[in-house]
């Protein structure tokens, strides 16, 4: 069992979310975060004159899945949140030692 | 003259107009700071409501209005409302009563003091705030009120000409801001470049709103009657605005998008310059006032970062330049047939020189009791709020409160 978590760009989601949906991986959690990386900010006004934030808004895709799913995950994630500008975010791959699903009871592989 | 019916319902209504700036003010400010000093900036302006609105009927008018000493201060006579009736008063408004015009005047008080707490928003203790907002309505604002509006007031005696507030309100709050501020000193990472980004910029844009609204009351009420002077100084004042909030837009656009932060701003920069003017000049004349003080406060602003002084929401910049702007306007196309006073363009040179008087005084005199006083408060009570509470905001650190609550219990 795998946790594949994403870091895109907000506008991305949507069209992330559909590709996952296609293939038939419907679970995910989404959360709004700030982050950076080599994109370096972005400059935004004032009354008079700029200033420059270097935290932006993007967001975190979790979608846990089983091993063998993994690369297909990643392919449709990368594949829909790329633009190919600097900022379009991380995925990373983590091990995931067990899941239960609340209502059944269920452990493991089932439970995912 | 007796009391008259229209001129008493349009001062009480101006009273009401100029009351609701205060809010605008604290939701103006408010939008500007950090979400976690969000209720803090605003009650920073509100407080003055319960503040100023008792003082000025304990005594704020009295020393404002009451019988002259010296050219310098009021006396006491009026103090908790004595004498002050249903009755015009003898001398000031004569065709409403003596009560509609101490009420009017109030709601300039309160609005002055809430002014000035934009220089000091997301470090000041409200206890310190509460404490020179007090004393700084009595020995400078009461002081320079008498001075320009006062009866035997000396600045009204020399001939320099004030329509609505331009030193009283806003030289005087945007100076005395600078002062507070200097003494105070920067925020916390300030100096560091961290970004003090504004929370809530369509908080702002309301914040203006209303004050744009509010501000027909303060300059067309001035007028004190409900006349062919009032309807002139409507209509100056939506021109200054309309000019200084476009000008502004097209600034922020030339140097890279037109932003909605800096035309909220500049609209209040052209209802500030045509403060002083609104009844004495051709309402057309707000055009290029409104234009010309957009540009002193655009630039006043990035004069100030530039010397790395933390006046936070710029008073200075808008209320102080922007108020020295439309006295030194008032000056130059002051029109006879308006109000009765002549300017520059119609061949009294010496006016804009009154101005510049009226100016220079008021403008030192209010910064430097307020640097005083702020020195004065620091090292008794002391002024700032401690660093933890100003990382953690003002907010909870201050008032127990946050603006944005409602979290998953």
């Amino acid at each position: 069992m795998k946790k594949v978590e994403a870091i895109v760009r907000e506008e991305r989601l949507v069209a992330v979310r559909e590709a996952l949906e296609e293939k038939g991986y419907y679970g995910m959690t989404v959360s709004h975060v700030e982050g950076r990386g080599r994109q370096k900010g972005m400059r935004l006004q004032q009354r008079s004159g700029q200033y420059d934030i270097d935290l932006l808004p993007k967001v975190k895709i979790e979608v846990v899945v089983l091993d063998e799913d993994v690369t297909n995950v990643v392919r449709a994630l990368a594949s829909k949140a790329r633009t190919g500008e600097i900022g379009d975010g991380k995925i990373f791959v983590i091990p995931v030692e067990d899941a239960v699903r609340i209502r059944t009871g269920e452990w493991g592989m089932d439970a995912v | 003259m007796g009391v008259n019916a229209a001129d008493t319902a349009w001062i009480l209504i101006s009273s009401a107009l100029v009351m609701l700036m205060t809010p605008g003010v604290a939701l103006f400010y408010a939008g500007m700071v950090r979400r976690k000093n969000a209720i803090s900036t605003t009650m920073m302006s509100f407080a003055a409501l319960g503040l100023v609105g008792l003082l000025w009927a304990v005594y704020g008018y009295s020393l404002s209005f009451g019988e002259d000493a010296g050219g310098l201060i009021g006396g006491l006579n009026y103090v908790l409302l004595n004498g002050v009736g249903v009755e015009a008063s003898d001398v000031y408004a004569s065709t409403v009563p003596h009560l509609a015009f101490l009420a009017f005047q109030g709601m300039f008080a309160v609005i002055t003091v809430a002014l000035i707490s934009g220089a000091v928003v997301e470090r000041i203790r409200f206890g310190a705030l509460m404490t020179f907002s007090v004393i700084w309505l009595t020995i400078v604002y009461c002081p320079v009120a008498h001075w320009v509006w006062g009866e035997g007031g000396w600045l009204l005696n020399i001939g320099a000409l004030d329509f609505a507030g331009g030193t009283v309100v806003h030289i005087c709050a945007g100076f005395s801001a600078l002062a507070l501020a200097l003494v105070l000193g920067t925020r916390r990472g300030y100096t560091d470049g961290e970004p003090m980004e504004a929370h809530n910029v369509p908080m702002v844009i309301l914040g203006a709103g209303i004050l744009w609204f509010g501000w027909f009351g303060f300059n067309a009420g001035s007028a004190l009657t409900s006349g062919g002077l009032a309807a002139s100084a409507f209509v100056a004042t939506n021109i200054s605005a309309a000019s200084a909030a476009l000008t502004w837009m097209l600034l922020s656009w030339w140097d890279k998008r037109p932003s909605g932060l800096g035309t909220a701003t500049g609209a209040v920069a052209g209802l500030v310059a045509i403060t002083p003017a609104a009844g004495f000049v051709a309402p057309i004349m707000g055009i290029p006032i409104g234009i010309v003080v957009s540009f002193v406060c655009y630039y006043c602003i990035r004069l100030r970062v530039r010397m790395g002084v933390d006046e936070s929401l710029d008073v200075w910049a808008v209320h102080g330049m922007g108020g020295v702007w439309g006295a030194l306007a008032t000056g130059i196309f002051a029109d006879p047939s308006v109000g009765g006073a002549t300017g520059l363009i119609y061949g009294n040179a010496a006016q804009v020189g009154l101005q510049a008087v009226g100016i220079v005084v008021v403008a030192v005199f209010a910064f430097g009791i307020s640097y005083g006083l702020a020195r004065l408060l620091g090292v008794t009570m002391g002024l700032r709020v401690e660093g933890r509470e100003e990382t953690i905001g003002l907010d909870l650190a201050q008032h127990a409160e946050r603006a944005y609550g409602g979290a998953v219990q």
